[in-house]
């Protein structure tokens, strides 16, 4: 069954979407968004670490993406520099130097437009395990840190205060970002995956009044976004990347009737 | 005495520094079982920075806070919530813990906001918001109460009903509170210690001590302790900008 390029594809993107969907909730509430966008440009260091080591490329990216997050942390700490400007350096830089150490490669042939924009084609069965088994760990873990990272985005000194260690939570979380970010490198592409994190989840935020709901609606979101990019993408030789954000767009501008109905009935 | 069983909360000289400025200092009290102990005090003068302290929310502070307890329900003085998430005022009632309907049906009966269960946190009124957070310190049952304010912008029925519940509360579930109240006639009838905060413990005591003292006069005015006899002592301290405490 896996035989087909194109079925592989679609598991490996409905797994992807399993966790982007409650991830990407996280992404917009705690406004995380530039900060998983630092971390994908980072992963294409990771890439070719991957590559010159012969090492497996969603470990590499994880490594290098979770050493990011830490450099960040530590920067905040010991610069004045305000964190926008932090994160645009780090996300630069590390692309930068990513592309830089691709031209000393040459003995190893790039599919530069495959990593930045995804390419269905390059989904093997061993990725779908690692997209399945991963994403499963993700989201037990986020299953685990749920009511302390929830708490905490609401109300950090509630959530300290009435004892659920909220700094444990966003630690792990800053890991679980890493990790999605490894695990759908290859499909969404890394210029793209803060778009399968926040689009899904912003079109859910148009329809749901509840976090429960927001999140559930996220799912469905990136599970249709992939569904009909991955098809137009097969239908008109695109990258299945751009294929599936765009699809992904066009459900958050049809969500976007919902909140002008609801406007209309308040009034 | 540090031994005792009924001690919720103890604050040994505890203070906290920012910016090499004292935001509180010296500050020694505890907070037992059944007991309600009311922080005064002027704006300034520390007394949410005290309940942080007490609630181990701030990390690098002098002296030691001892929490003998994990079940604590908090109601902060600012609570600013990002309206960016969808939260549904029964949402917020399970926030740090899972609670059955029936109890989050009965916590938000008794501060009388049931009506509002289903409604947007983003669309209550200032007053029902606060009822909203009282009703969720509640819920949980909570051996320490830290309630910072907990009445504002409650309409003045409201406020009498709320402090009587907050007493009915102490009572039955035998929960030690912390309560930090502008409400000079609420605090002297409903509490069992008080502490006058000025930057450091001006006085404490039972309410008529404190009353009686000279320094509560100094900061809340003469008419704040009408009610007492006149009992003098001497200032040994005044007050410096930069939060210092000077002896005369």
């Amino acid at each position: 069954m896996f035989d087909d390029f194109f079925i592989r594809a679609l598991v490996a993107g409905i797994g992807i979407a399993f966790v982007t969907g409650p991830l990407g909730c996280f992404v917009i509430w705690r406004r995380l968004s530039y900060f998983g966008d630092t971390l994908a440009h980072s992963a294409l260091l990771g890439v070719t670490l991957a590559f010159t080591m012969e090492f497996n490329i969603a470990l590499s990216v994880f490594i290098i993406s979770s050493l990011i997050a830490l450099i960040l942390i530590q920067l905040q700490k010991k610069t004045n520099l305000p964190g926008d400007a932090l994160l645009g350096l780090l996300a630069h830089s590390s692309l930068a130097v990513g592309l830089v150490v691709i031209g000393f490669l040459t003995f190893i042939r790039f599919d530069i437009m495959g990593l930045l924009f995804g390419d269905i084609l390059a989904v093997s069965v061993d990725d779908l395990l690692i997209i399945w088994i991963g994403g499963a760990l993700i989201l037990l873990t986020l299953k685990f840190i749920w009511k302390p990272l929830f708490a905490s985005t609401v109300n950090y000194e509630l959530a300290e205060a009435e004892g659920l260690n909220p700094d444990r939570a966003k630690a792990i979380f800053t890991i679980l970002m890493a990790a999605i970010i490894a695990i759908s490198i290859k499909m969404v592409g890394l210029l793209l995956i803060t778009g399968m994190l926040i689009i899904p989840a912003a079109m859910a935020r148009n329809l749901s009044s509840s976090p429960q709901s927001m999140v559930i609606y996220s799912i469905v979101g990136g599970l249709l976004s992939v569904i009909i990019g991955l098809f137009t993408s097969l239908e008109f030789n695109t990258s299945s990347g751009p294929s599936i954000i765009t699809a992904a767009l066009l459900l958050f501008i049809l969500s976007l009737f919902k909140i002008k109905q609801s406007i209309k009935l308040k009034n | 005495m540090s031994t005792d069983q009924n001690i919720l909360v103890k604050l040994n000289d505890a203070g906290l520094q920012l910016n090499n400025k004292w935001l509180v200092k010296g500050v020694s009290l505890q907070v037992e079982k059944g007991k309600i102990v009311t922080l005064i005090g002027p704006n300034g003068s520390g007394k949410s920075t005290t309940a942080k302290i007490a609630l181990g929310i701030y990390k690098k502070i002098n002296g030691s806070v001892e929490k003998y307890t994990h079940k604590v329900g908090y109601v902060p003085q600012k609570i600013s919530i990002d309206w960016t998430l969808p939260l549904r005022v029964n949402d917020f009632m399970v926030l740090t813990e899972s609670l059955n309907k029936e109890t989050i049906d009965e916590a938000l009966s008794l501060t009388g906001v049931i009506h509002l269960k289903d409604k947007n946190l983003g669309d209550l009124s200032g007053g029902e918001f606060q009822r909203v957070l009282l009703a969720r310190a509640i819920s949980k049952k909570p051996e320490l109460l830290v309630l910072d304010e907990p009445v504002q912008g409650v309409d003045f029925t409201g406020e009498i009903a709320l402090y009587e519940l907050i007493k009915k509360i102490s009572d039955e579930l035998s929960c030690g509170i912390l309560l930090i109240s502008h409400d000079l006639h609420t605090v002297m009838t409903a509490t069992d210690h008080v502490v006058c905060l000025n930057g450091h413990v001006c006085c404490s005591g039972s309410p008529m001590d404190v009353a009686k003292n000279n320094e509560y006069k100094a900061l809340f005015g003469e008419q704040a302790s009408q009610i007492l006899s006149r009992y003098e002592h001497k200032h040994d301290h005044i007050h410096t900008d930069e939060g210092e405490i000077k002896k005369n």
